[in-house]
C-alpha cells in the first residue's frame, strides 16, 4: 500500500512548499502578536498601568472627629462618646435568619432595623458589615460578646457618637445632631463626599447646625488596596484629616443649670448677658427637652409628647419666641419723648385711670389711676396713661427708632436657630405690611408695648444692657473657637443723652427699691448688688368694656392659655451694671408676681457666681428662699443620669 | 504497509530511540509547561497548591505517555488513524448523549481520575485521519471533487458535533485545522478560495439571522461577539473580562510588574486567571520580556515541527507533524490573540501553560505522534 517513490516527487514538493507557506503565515502572525504586546506593554504602558491603579486603590474616607462644646468655664457641653453597635457580616453568618432571631432572644432589636439590615445586606457585597442595633447599651454589649461563640458573624463595634452630658440644659442653645438624612442632601449644592458615609452626623438644630462648617472639621482618607469584588486587602497609606473645632460658649453651664430649674413647670424663658461684653451668660428656655434623644433617633410616642405638650417644649423661646414687651417698653418711650424734649424728668401728668384718645378710651391698669405722676414714679407704679399721653406727643416714628437703637425689631446675629427680629412698627411699617395708615391708638398700644409691638427674651435682655451701660451691647455666644477669643460685644456709646439715660436708671432702681416699687417684693437687699428692672404684664386678649365694667377677671381665674404673659427685665448692680436679665413667662399673670422673683434669684445667682447667701434677700423671704435653695439644690444635683434601658 | 517499507537501515530499535528523539522539541515543552508551573504558582498567591502541583503530575504523566507513544513506530499510529478518528467522533456522540453539562456546554466525560474533553481529543485524531486518508490517496486524485469532499465530511462531523455542545471556538478550530491540512496535502487553492467566499456569506448569513427563528448562533456567543467588537459597550459586564485583560496586560510594561506582584491578578480583577487568561497574568508580572519569551518558545515548537516535517519523505509523518504543529499553533495564537483584545473570548486555552488535565495529556500524546514520527522517519 505504501509508495515510497511517490513522495519524492511533485507531490513531496508540494507539500514542502505549502508547509513552508503555512509555517511562514503562522510565524508571521506569531510575529503579529509581539507587535502587538509591544504596542501594549510598551508604548501604551503608562496609560493601563493608571488604569490597573485605579481599579486597585479605593480613597476611603475617615470621618473627621466633630468639635466639642465647652461653656465659659470648660464644662462639657458635647462631647463624642463612644457608642457601640452591633453589625453582622453575612459572609460569617451562613444563616442571617437564624442568627438573627438568637441575636433577637438575647437584646431587643428593632423590627424595622432588621429589615433595612435585611435589606443592606442583599445589595451589598456578603463581606461588609451590615449594622444590626446602634446605639447599644455595655450591658447588651457584653452579652453579645459573652455569647460570641454562639452568633458567628455578629460583632460588636465601637465608634463615635454625640453625646450632651448636660441633657435638657442646652438643648435649645446647641441643638443636636442627626445623621444625614436625603433632604439634608438635597438641600445642599454641593455635598462633601464625607456626607455619604452611613449615619454620619451633621448638626440638625441650634449652634450645631449653624457652625456645623466648623464643628465637622475636614474628613481624613486613607487609600486601602481592594480586589475585585471592592475588599480591602491592606491600607497603603492614609492622610489623617483635620477635627473639627472647639467652641467655647459664653454661657455659664451651672447659673444655666440653675435658670433651667428655676423656671421648671413653668413655660418661660431667661436671658442673662453681661452687660460689658455682650456674653450670653445664661439663655434658658422651659420646658426643654432630651437632645441625646434625638441624636439616636426619637420614638415616635417621646415625639409626639414633645409636639403635643402646650407648653412646646421644642421651641427655643428665649429667641424665637416673641411677646408683647408691655410694659417693660416703658423705658424706651420714655427715652424717646426725654430726647425729643417733649417732656421733662420732672413734668407731670394727671392718671385718672383713662385717657380718652378720640372716641376711645385708653385704659391704665389701675382703674382709680395714678394722680399725678413725673417720669420716675410713671415708671416705679407702671402708669399706663403718663405713657400714653407722652407718646401722642412723641409720635410712634420716634418711638420705634429709639427701640431699634436698644436692639428691639432688629436681628441679633446669634448662631442659633430661627432667631427671630421682633417688631418695633412705625408708620411706614403699617403702610407696607397691612395696608393702612398708622391711628393714633396704635401709638397708645405701642408706648405700652402693646399692639403690634414684639419681643423676644433676648432683645428684652440686650435692651436693658445698653440702657444699664449706655453701649451698644451685642450679645455673643461664642467665646473662643478652638482657644481663639471672638470679639466681644461691648459696643459704643449710644446716641442718646446719658442724663437722659440716668434718668431712666434712677426710675428703674425705684422700681424694685422704693416701697411702692411694683417690684419691691423682688428686690435685692446686698448694698453692693442693688438692682434695677421693670415689671412688665402683656395682654395675650382682649379686655372687653363689659369686663372692665364688671372688674377685669383675676389671671387666676382664666385658663393657662388666656393668662397674661408676666414680664420682667432688670440690671444689677445698679452702680455698676454687670449683669442684665430677662425674664418671660409665658401666660404667667403679673410680671412682678411671676417674673421679677425668678430675675432675682437668677440675677443673684450670677452675681455671686453660685448660691447667694440669705442675706441678700429680703428678711422676711428668707425662709421662702432657703427651702426654695434646697429644692433647686436636690434637683440640680444628678446630672449624669443613667442611660435609659428600654430601646425596644 | 509492512515494516519493510520503514526499515531503513538507520532506523534505531529498542531503547536507542530515546537518543533519536527531537530532544530540542522536548526541552521546548519542559520550558513552556515550567513557565506554566511558575505562572500558576503565582495565582495561587504562591502556593503549589491547588494548581500548579497537579499540573506538575499530570505533565509528568503527559511525558510518560508522550515516551510511549514516541517509542511506538509512526506506521502504528497511521494504522490508528481511522480507528482513533471514529472512537473521538464516538465520544462526542456520547458526551452529546450523556455528557456532564459545565458553563453551559456539554464537554466533559467524567472518567474518574481526570475529566476528559472529547473535542480536544478530536483535534488530534481529525488530523491524523486527514493525514492517513492524503498518504493513502495518490497525489493526482488529491484536487478532484469527490476525493475533496470525502475529507470535507471527516471534517464536517465532528465539527457540527462540537457546535452543538456549544463549543465555537473548538469548532473554528477544528475547522481550521482541518482545512490546513487540506491545503497541506496540495488540494487546488480554488476550493480554499470558494470555502472563504462561503465562509463571508455564512458569517453574513449569521449576523443575519440575529433575533430571528432560526437564529443560528446562541445568544451569549452573539454577545460575545458584540463585547469583543466593542468591549466598553458592557464594561462591567461580558466587556469587563476582555477590558480587565487588557489592562493587566499593558499595565505590565517592559518589565513587568514583578513575580507574584501582579495587582490585577492577584485582586481577581482577572477572570479565569488559572487557565484562559494565565497569559495576562504572564505579561504582567514579566511584562514584555517575559510574553515574547513564551511567543518565541512557541515559534521555536513551531520551527522545530516543521523541520521534523520537512525532514521525513513520509507523507503520514509530515502531514501528521504539520497538521499537529497547526493546532498547536492556532491553540495559543487565538488564546494569546483573545486576552490581547484582537479575538472574542472563545474559551480557548494556553496550550501546555493553561491549568487543565485532557488538554494537556491529549497534546502531550500527539507530541509524541511527532517524536515517534521524527524517530522513525525514513533516512
Amino acid at each position: 500500500m505504501k509508495r515510497p517513490t511517490k513522495n519524492t516527487g511533485q507531490a513531496h514538493k508540494r507539500l514542502t512548499r505549502r508547509a513552508l507557506v503555512l509555517g511562514g503565515m503562522q510565524l508571521a502572525f506569531a510575529g503579529g502578536l509581539a507587535a502587538r504586546m509591544r504596542y501594549m506593554q510598551v508604548e501604551q504602558a503608562d496609560q493601563y498601568r493608571l488604569l490597573a491603579e485605579e481599579n486597585r486603590i479605593n480613597i476611603r474616607l475617615i470621618p473627621p472627629t466633630r468639635g466639642r462644646i465647652y461653656d465659659r468655664n470648660g464644662q462639657v457641653i458635647a462631647q463624642n462618646s463612644p457608642s457601640y453597635r452591633i453589625v453582622i457580616v453575612r459572609e460569617d453568618a451562613g444563616d442571617v435568619d437564624k442568627v438573627i432571631a438568637d441575636l433577637a432572644r438575647l437584646i431587643p432589636l428593632k423590627e424595622d432595623e432588621i429589615e433595612r439590615a435585611k435589606t443592606e445586606m442583599r445589595r451589598t457585597a456578603p463581606f461588609l458589615p451590615v449594622t444590626l442595633a446602634d446605639q447599644v447599651t455595655w450591658e447588651d454589649i457584653s452579652k453579645v460578646a459573652i455569647n460570641a461563640p454562639a452568633l458567628p458573624g455578629v460583632t460588636p463595634e465601637v465608634g463615635l457618637t454625640r453625646q450632651y452630658p448636660r441633657y435638657e440644659d442646652f438643648a435649645h442653645v446647641v441643638g443636636y445632631v442627626g445623621p444625614v438624612s436625603d433632604y439634608d442632601l438635597s438641600k445642599m449644592e454641593d455635598p462633601e463626599p464625607v456626607l455619604m458615609i452611613p449615619r454620619f452626623q451633621i448638626g440638625k438644630v441650634g449652634l450645631e447646625a449653624k457652625k456645623e462648617d466648623l464643628l465637622r472639621g475636614k474628613a481624613g482618607a486613607k487609600r486601602v488596596e481592594v480586589n475585585a469584588t471592592g475588599r480591602v486587602m491592606r491600607e497603603l497609606d492614609r492622610r489623617e484629616g483635620q477635627p473639627g473645632a472647639d467652641l467655647q460658649l459664653t454661657i455659664d453651664a451651672d447659673l444655666q443649670e440653675y435658670a433651667q430649674a428655676r423656671l421648671a413647670g413653668e413655660s418661660a424663658a431667661v436671658v442673662v448677658i453681661d452687660c460689658e461684653t455682650g456674653d450670653l451668660r445664661a439663655i434658658s428656655s422651659t420646658p426643654s427637652f432630651d437632645p441625646n434623644l434625638f441624636v439616636r433617633g426619637i420614638s415616635v410616642a417621646d415625639y409626639q409628647a414633645l409636639t403635643q405638650d402646650n407648653h412646646r417644649p421644642l421651641a427655643n423661646k428665649t429667641v424665637q419666641g416673641t411677646y408683647p414687651p408691655g410694659s417693660t417698653f416703658k423705658m424706651i418711650t420714655a427715652l424717646a419723648a426725654l430726647e425729643a424734649g417733649v417732656v421733662g424728668p420732672g413734668d407731670t401728668v394727671y392718671c385718672p385711670g383713662f385717657l380718652k384718645v378720640g372716641s376711645r378710651r385708653f385704659h391704665c391698669w389701675k382703674r382709680g389711676g395714678h394722680g399725678m405722676v413725673d417720669l420716675e414714679t410713671s415708671l416705679k407704679r407702671s402708669c399706663d396713661v403718663y405713657y400714653y399721653d407722652v407718646a401722642l406727643r412723641v409720635g410712634i416714628d420716634k418711638i420705634s427708632d429709639m427701640a431699634r437703637k436698644f436692639g428691639l425689631g432688629i436681628k441679633h446675629d446669634l448662631p442659633m436657630s430661627a432667631v427671630a427680629a421682633g417688631l418695633a412698627p412705625n408708620q411706614e411699617w403699617k403702610r407696607r405690611v397691612h395696608g393702612q395708615e398708622w391711628l393714633i391708638g396704635d401709638t397708645a398700644n405701642a408706648s405700652i408695648g402693646q399692639g403690634y409691638m414684639l419681643a423676644s427674651p433676648l432683645q428684652l435682655a440686650v435692651m436693658s444692657a445698653r440702657i444699664a451701660t449706655g453701649r451698644t451691647v451685642t450679645p455673643r455666644l461664642i467665646r473662643s473657637i478652638n482657644g481663639v477669643e471672638q470679639p466681644t460685644g461691648a459696643g459704643e456709646p449710644l446716641d442718646v443723652n446719658p442724663r437722659n439715660l440716668e434718668q431712666v436708671r434712677k426710675a428703674m432702681f425705684s422700681v424694685s427699691n422704693d416701697r411702692r416699687g411694683t417690684a419691691y417684693r423682688s428686690r435685692i437687699i446686698a448694698d453692693e448688688f442693688r438692682m434695677a428692672g421693670k415689671t412688665g404684664t402683656s395682654q395675650v386678649r382682649n379686655i372687653t368694656k363689659a369686663e372692665r365694667a364688671a372688674g377685669v377677671i383675676r389671671n387666676e381665674d382664666l385658663p393657662w392659655e388666656r393668662r397674661d404673659h408676666a414680664l420682667f427685665v432688670s440690671f444689677a448692680p445698679y452702680d455698676n451694671p454687670k449683669y442684665a436679665v430677662a425674664v418671660v413667662v409665658e401666660h404667667g399673670g403679673g410680671g412682678s408676681k411671676a417674673a421679677a422673683p425668678v430675675a432675682r434669684d437668677v440675677m443673684l445667682q450670677a452675681l455671686y457666681g453660685g448660691t447667694p447667701p440669705l442675706e441678700a434677700y429680703p428678711v422676711a423671704d428668707r425662709e421662702r428662699i432657703k427651702e426654695q435653695q434646697k429644692r433647686l439644690e436636690g434637683d440640680r444635683r444628678p446630672k449624669a443620669r443613667p442611660e435609659k434601658k428600654d430601646r425596644a | 504497509m509492512s515494516y519493510l517499507e520503514y526499515a531503513v537501515k538507520t532506523t534505531p530499535t529498542g531503547l536507542r530511540k530515546f537518543l533519536y528523539m527531537n530532544w530540542p522539541l522536548t526541552l521546548l515543552l519542559i520550558s513552556v509547561a515550567s513557565a506554566g508551573f511558575l505562572m500558576l504558582y503565582s495565582v495561587a498567591g504562591g502556593s503549589w497548591r491547588p494548581w500548579a502541583e497537579p499540573q506538575m503530575e499530570r505533565f509528568a504523566l503527559g511525558l510518560v505517555v508522550m515516551f510511549i507513544v514516541a517509542l511506538i513506530p509512526i506506521w502504528f499510529w497511521r494504522s490508528m488513524s481511522l480507528l482513533a478518528y471514529l472512537g473521538s467522533v464516538g465520544l462526542l456522540v456520547l458526551v452529546e448523549l450523556f455528557g456532564t453539562v459545565g458553563m453551559g456546554a456539554q464537554r466533559w466525560i467524567d472518567l474518574g481520575f481526570m475529566r476528559l474533553q472529547p473535542s480536544e481529543l478530536t483535534k488530534v485524531t481529525l488530523v491524523m485521519v486527514l493525514a492517513a486518508y492524503y498518504d493513502w490517496l495518490p497525489s493526482e486524485k488529491t484536487s478532484r471533487p469527490l476525493w475533496v469532499l470525502l475529507p470535507v465530511f471527516l471534517i464536517l462531523i465532528p465539527t457540527a458535533l462540537v457546535l452543538k455542545q456549544p463549543d465555537l471556538g473548538t469548532a473554528l478550530l477544528l475547522l481550521a485545522a482541518g482545512g490546513g491540512l487540506m491545503f497541506l496535502a496540495g488540494v487546488h487553492w480554488a476550493y480554499f478560495a470558494a470555502v472563504i467566499a462561503a465562509g463571508v456569506g455564512l458569517v453574513t448569513a449569521v449576523f443575519k439571522s440575529r433575533g430571528t427563528d432560526w437564529q443560528l448562533l446562541k445568544d451569549y456567543q452573539f454577545r460575545r461577539i458584540d463585547t469583543f467588537l466593542d468591549p466598553s459597550s458592557d464594561p462591567l459586564g461580558a466587556g469587563y473580562h476582555i477590558t480587565q485583560s487588557k489592562i493587566a496586560l499593558g499595565s505590565g510594561g517592559w518589565n513587568g510588574r514583578g513575580f507574584m506582584q501582579g495587582t490585577q491578578s492577584r485582586l481577581n480583577f482577572l477572570p479565569e486567571k488559572h487557565t484562559d487568561f494565565i497569559f495576562t497574568t504572564l505579561a504582567e508580572e514579566f511584562g514584555f520580556v517575559g510574553g515574547i519569551t513564551l511567543l518565541t518558545l512557541y515559534g521555536l515548537i513551531l520551527v522545530f515541527c516543521l523541520v521534523t516535517a520537512l525532514s521525513t519523505k513520509d507523507r503520514f509523518s509530515s502531514l501528521v507533524t504539520l497538521g499537529i504543529s497547526l493546532n498547536f499553533f492556532l491553540f495559543f495564537a487565538v488564546n494569546m490573540s483573545m486576552v490581547m483584545g484582537l479575538a472574542p473570548v472563545v474559551g480557548v486555552p494556553l496550550p501546555m501553560v493553561s491549568y487543565g488535565g485532557s488538554a494537556m495529556l491529549v497534546l502531550m500524546a500527539a507530541f509524541g505522534i511527532v517524536q515517534s514520527a521524527h524517530i522513525h522517519r525514513p533516512r
